[in-house]
Order: C-alpha cells, then structure tokens, then sequence
C-alpha cells in the first residue's frame, strides 16, 4: 500500500474541511460557554471531577454503552437500540479504523485529517498483505453495518410500528436535510470506495461491485465525482450539525462527563440544561411515554418539542409546555439519554412565577405534643428499640384509611411510634418544589426539620411517596433514617415482627411515579403482597408505569383532562384481571377510587387486614 | 319614622359601584375557573393550615368578588400550595393555579 498523489491532496476534500472546521470551533465556542454558565460550585466539580481517575474510567463507560452502543434503547427495543448502535458503532468504527490503517500505511499523512477519510482515494494497492486485506475487510464490514443502520432509519420514516413506537418525531426542515445526508453518505462512500477498487483494493463489499460496474461503466471516470459528493455530503451534514437533532451525537458526550461530575440543573436555558436540551436526539421515545398523549390535542407538550421549543427560545409556549407536565418522571426514564426534562421544567416554572410574598409566622403554632418530645438522646439505640416518628403528610388527612392502618401495623409489630401530624400538620413543601418555587418550600423544611429533631425520633417513616422524595432530596436530618412504610413494613415482615397469611386475591400493585421512578422503590412493595395475595403485573409497571393522573405537579391540566389518564391508568392496571389495585400513595389511592371498577386499596391497608 | 326593630345590625350590603371590579374581571378571564365556586366551604374545611392561620380559599373568593382585596391577599399568603383543595373541590377548580395567579393579579399596584 502506498500513497497515490506526492502531495497528498485533491480539491475534493475541501467541502468536508471546511465543514469538519466549522463544527470543530462551534462545539469549542459552545463547550466554553456552557462550562462559563455554571454556578460557580457547579463549574469546581467540573473541573474536580476531570482530575478524578475514577470518574474518568465511568465516563468512558457510559460514553461507550450510552453514546457508541446505545444499550438503554437495546434493553426497551431491540431492533431500535440495533438501527441507532449500528449507524453510531460503525461510523465510529470505520473513523478509527481508517486511522489505524492510515497510521500502519502512510504514518506521515496522519497529520492531515482528512486523509484518514478518504484513505481509499489516495492510496494505491502494490502488494496484497494479510494485514492490508484484513484492514479492508473490517473496514467493508462496518460500512455494511452501518448501511444496514441506514437502512432501518429510512424504514423507520415509513413504519415506526415495527420498531414498537406509536408515534415518531416530525422532522423540521434543517432536521429533513441533514436526515437526507447522512443517509446518503454511506451509500455515496460505497459507491465512491467501489469505483475505486481497481486501484486502492477492496474487500468482500466494494471488490464485486468495482467488478459490477466495471461491465458497463468506466469505473475511473467515476472515482473523482463520487468522491466529490462524498465530501461534500460529511460537510454539509457538519454544518447543518448545529441546527438540528444530529447535535446530540457530539453533546451527550459532553453531558455524560457534566453527569458524572454530579451537576445538577439549576436554570432552564443555561450551563448544564444547554448540554441537556442539545442533547435530545429527538427520537420521540417520549412521546409514547408520556400519559397525556392520550389525547391527540396533548401532542404538543411531549417533552421531545419542549426541548426543541427551549433551543430556540421560545419562551411562551415552553412555559406552557412545563406547567402542564405532570412531573411523573417517565419521559426522563424511558429516555435513552437521560434528559433530565422535569428538572428543567421545574426550573422554567421557577423562573416564570410571579413573584408571591408568603407568610408562613404561624409555622411557630405547630409543636409536639407533650409525650412526643424527648430530649434527642445521642446513644446508638440497640435494635427494634428505635423511636419512630411517623408523619402522614396533609395528603393523607384527606384518607385517614392510611395512618389508621400504619398505626394498627406498627401496634401490632409493638414498635415504639408516634404521630407528628395527628391533628394536622406543616406540608412537606414538595407541592412548593414542583410548583418551581424552592424558596418558599425552605420555611417548611426549616420548620418541620425543627419538629423532627425535637421529638428525637431516629426513624422517619412515610406513607406518602410525595412527602417521601423530598425528605431524602431536599432535608438535611443526618443520623435520622428515613423510610417509607413499603420498605419498614418489608423490613418488619422478614424480621418476623409481623407475619402475613396469603388470602390468595388477585392483586395488582400500582408504582405511584414518585415512590416508582421518583425514588427507586420497586422491589419492597411487591414481596410484601406477593406473601398476603397472588400478585399480578399491570400491562406497563416498574419505570413504565402510568401516572394515576392526579399528580401535583401539572398547574394547568384540566379536571377533564386528568380524568382520562386516570382511565387510561386504570385500563393499564386492569390488564391481568385483578380483583383489588394496590397502591402506596394517598393521591393515588383518592385519584383511583371513584373512577375504579374494582376495589381500590392502601398498601398499609392490605397489610393490616392479612396480618396475623 | 316607625321603627319596626328590624334593624338590629347595620345592613352589609355590597355596594357593587362603590370598588373597581377590573381586577376580579381580569382574574376571570385567567381564571375561568374562579367564577364556577359554589363557596360550599370544602376546601376550607381540608385546608392543612385550618385553625393555625385565616387561610381559607372560599373566603378568598368571596372577598375578591366583593373587593376585599387586602384581606384576600393577607390569606393567600399564608397558603402552602400543597393542593388538597384541589382534590377535594366538587366543582373541579384548578385551585393551584388560581391561587398564584390571584397574587399575581392582585399585587401589582
Ligand atoms: S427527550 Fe429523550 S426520549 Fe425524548 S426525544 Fe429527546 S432523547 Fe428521545
Ligand atoms: S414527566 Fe410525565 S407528564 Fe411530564 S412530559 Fe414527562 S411523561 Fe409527560
Ligand atoms: S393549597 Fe393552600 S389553600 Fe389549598 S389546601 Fe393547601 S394550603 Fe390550603
Ligand atoms: S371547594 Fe371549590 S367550590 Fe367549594 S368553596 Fe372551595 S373552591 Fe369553591
């Protein structure tokens, strides 16, 4: 193998040069700039985590499973997960390879790089090499994995029911055009690699096809045209990069590091939520996801639109956008990036809210009643001795069912508790939160975290999933446990505290979205009534479970609208024909209730009635 | 002139003439939903900040309507935004979104 031209270079490879410079300079410009926005402590873990060897070996990871491989769209739909690894793979594949084989043949072309890229072009086979042909081999096959890739995504624009989604994105024109050229890339590279043959050598691929053509066309007239579209296909896709979907390829890389480094979002347009929203590859996986597509006038609000809406500013029909969400988290979880599109809504509502004084003084009436407050004792207490502070949250007020049952279970187990809110007490402020008005919600925890730490309760026990998030993310009660009843209850169980009898009725068990996908509790609930009933699984569970649709987190969407996801949720739990739903959320439990053909029931409640 | 004794109190009558009504107007043309209260109280009597503070939403709506707004807004401020109100209202008041709005509406001076 050896070099073709003395100098290395045809005009051909200048369309790609200028666009590969383009995109060079504005992912700098951009990089600089987010990397600028972040709140100063935001930009020291930054920079402290690029030091770090460690995070460095899960950056490469995550770039490597996320970015090249794409296994979290694998694991939810195979054929979808092979379409985008096979164009991200193999495309990465063949840049490295056409490197290798640069560097192996012709090392002191390296310093060009195009050259690497259009390696076919400039070289001449003079001998055949185990290597050489191994190296071109590997280079064909890739080329027909990424065809292969290609392929798909041109058949996914006609039928996106066979890769399992509903409904698909519709493109904008900057999105359409780019689509249309990097399709056309790998076509026009092998048919510009085929013509070339002859001269540079081929492999199992491009070989048959020099010969193909070579029957009726004269392969060499068609070398230097085909080789011109090539280039100027990969330039006019760099730079259309930066106005369309295609910008997430360079940014999740970029967002995976920003990840890792443990940022949080922290204004909707700025820093870390650029490097979110430029990452969106809009493969409308949200779009199925979300409970308010039911309705086709809801289409709108998907997230996939928010963020495109957000890249352009436009802020009246964002803002619209995010306080209709319902914050039930499945369009974050489902998504193969990892856009953290609630969290950026949040911010957006915070950012939009009017300003509103609040006076919160009378937070000093609340106290603990008299048996309740102990002097906080700082002995490790020995086991089941604990002290176990229960807070019902004001959700729960509206069904005292709940605290009635936790109390005949925790009776029962003979543990020592009492009730923070019996008569009524502070709200947790995760309404406040999702309402994007953090300041506000401040007052409340300062205050209940007073009350906590007053009863000198070592055990914090929940049975509301709302109240439960927001005391594990935003309240700072070091040395206190927190729990929800699902896990306390599990606990008590499997320590022989309380002992079950199975009732053999078929139940289905409902992840409320903010104990589910909100907090990672899946496991707990099922044990538990899998040993009181026979324990079915609603059509979508675990992350893919559908919001009752009474969240607290959307401010504007309508009683009617909630009421048909509700409905829909219902349909989803009734799958299997259960006898009860179980769910583990007043909200739920209130939402369900009228709307439900079969009985809707607590958590605690079911425990209670099958408790020995 | 007889006095036949019914006038124990003085009369409470509003006087619609007697305040500006622009700002409950513009409150219902964002808040359609303002209009639909049948001030049954329930949301009231579910409201976490009952009996600690004079948080009460149906008040809030009868006072803006007669335009007490002071004393409306005094209310609004003390409320939590926790949204049991919401789940109990029979008339399907989005009353999260009306209590921002009506400080929203009510605060500019
Ligand atoms: S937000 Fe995530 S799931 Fe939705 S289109 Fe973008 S990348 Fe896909
Ligand atoms: S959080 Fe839920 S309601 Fe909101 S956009 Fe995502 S899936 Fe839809
Ligand atoms: S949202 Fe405000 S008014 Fe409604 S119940 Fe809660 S604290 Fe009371
Ligand atoms: S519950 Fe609804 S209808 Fe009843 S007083 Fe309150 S806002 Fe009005």
């Amino acid at each position: 193998m050896k070099d073709r031209f003395i100098s290395g270079y045809n005009d051909f490879v200048l369309p790609f040069v200028i666009g590969m410079s383009f995109i060079l300079i504005y992912l700098a410009i951009g990089i600089i700039r987010v990397i600028a926005q972040l709140p100063a402590q935001d930009r020291k873990k930054f920079f402290l985590s690029l030091i770090n060897p460690k995070l460095w070996i899960i950056n490469l990871k995550d770039i490597i499973c996320d970015v090249l491989l794409h296994t979290r769209i694998w694991k939810r739909k195979p054929l979808l997960g092979y379409m985008h690894s096979s164009i991200a793979f193999g495309w990465f594949m063949l840049i490295v390879l056409g490197h290798i084989e640069t560097w192996m043949f012709v090392p002191d072309r390296l310093s060009t790089f195009y050259y690497p890229v259009f390696f076919r072009f400039f070289v001449m086979e003079t001998d055949h090499t185990i290597g050489g042909s191994f190296f071109f081999f590997l280079m064909d096959f890739f080329l027909l994995i990424v065809l292969s890739g290609v392929f798909l995504a041109m058949f996914k624009r006609i039928r996106s029911r066979i890769f399992g989604m509903r409904r698909t994105t519709n493109n904008q024109l900057p999105d359409r055009i780019a689509m249309y050229c990097l399709w056309a890339i790998f076509p026009v590279r092998l048919l510009a690699e085929s013509f070339t043959a002859g001269i540079a050598g081929g492999s199992f691929l491009t070989r048959p096809m020099y010969w193909l053509f070579s029957n009726f066309l004269t392969n060499t007239y068609h070398i230097l045209p085909t080789w011109w579209a090539y280039s100027t296909l990969l330039g006019t896709f760099f730079v259309l990069l930066p106005f369309t979907r295609y910008m997430h390829i360079p940014t999740e890389a970029f967002l995976i590091v920003l990840r890792n480094a443990g940022i949080k979002v922290s204004h909707p347009r700025k820093g870390y939520s650029i490097a979110q929203i430029y990452s969106c590859s809009n493969c409308g996986m949200c779009i199925d996801a979300c409970p308010m597509m039911g309705q086709k006038k809801n289409l709108r609000y998907a997230t996939v639109y928010f963020n495109r809406l957000l890249r352009r500013r436009n802020w009246a029909r964002c803002e619209e956008s995010a306080d209709k969400c319902l914050m039930c988290g499945k369009c974050v979880a489902v998504c193969p990036v990892g856009v953290d599109s609630c969290n950026i809504k949040r911010s957006l509502r915070g950012l939009k809210a009017a300003p509103a004084p609040a006076d919160y003084g009378y937070f000093s009436t609340y106290s603990l009643s008299e048996s309740a407050t102990t002097s906080p004792s700082s002995a490790e207490p020995a086991a089941g001795q604990e002290k176990i502070l229960y807070y019902a949250g004001c959700m729960t007020q509206l069904t005292p069912v709940i605290s009635k049952a936790v109390g005949t279970v925790l009776d029962r187990a003979g543990v020592n508790w009492e009730f923070m809110d019996r008569d009524g007490g502070i709200c947790c402020g995760r309404p406040l939160i999702l309402a994007g008005r953090d300041e506000r919600a401040r007052e409340m925890i300062r205050s209940n975290t007073e009350l906590i730490r007053q009863s000198g309760a070592t055990v914090l026990l929940l049975s509301c999933p709302i109240c439960y998030k927001v005391f594990r993310e935003n309240y700072d009660l070091k040395g206190i446990r927190i729990v929800h009843y699902t896990e306390y209850f599990d606990e008590l169980v499997r320590l022989g505290r309380i002992t079950l009898r199975n009732s053999g009725e078929k139940l289905v068990y409902h992840d409320p979205c903010e104990l589910g996908r909100g907090c990672k509790v899946y496991k707990e609930p099922r044990r538990v009534l899998g040993a009181v009933g026979e324990l079915v699984e609603a059509e979508k569970h675990h992350d893919e479970s559908i919001c009752c649709g009474g969240s607290l987190g959307s401010l504007t969407l309508s009683y009617e609208d909630r009421k048909d996801i509700t409905m829909h949720s219902l349909d989803n739990l009734l799958y299997a024909s259960p006898e009860r739903i179980v769910t583990a959320c007043p909200l739920c439990l209130k939402t369900f209730s009228p709307y439900s053909p079969k009985k809707v029931s607590d958590f605690a409640e079911v425990v209670a009635q099958n408790m020995n | 002139m007889i006095d036949f004794g019914y006038g124990i109190s003085p009369s409470s009558a509003i006087n619609l003439d007697k305040f500006d009504r622009t700002r409950f107007e513009e409150l219902a043309r964002e808040e359609p939903d303002v209009l639909k209260c049948m001030a049954c109280g329930s949301c009231a009597a579910s409201c976490p900040t009952a009996g600690h503070s004079d948080m009460n939403l149906r008040k809030v709506i009868l006072l803006l309507g007669r335009g007490r707004e002071d004393e409306a807004l005094r209310m609004v401020s003390h409320c939590m935004l926790c949204g049991k109100c919401l789940i109990v209202c029979p008339r399907g008041i989005n009353t999260r979104h009306l209590i921002p709005s009506v400080t929203k509406i009510y605060q500019k001076k």
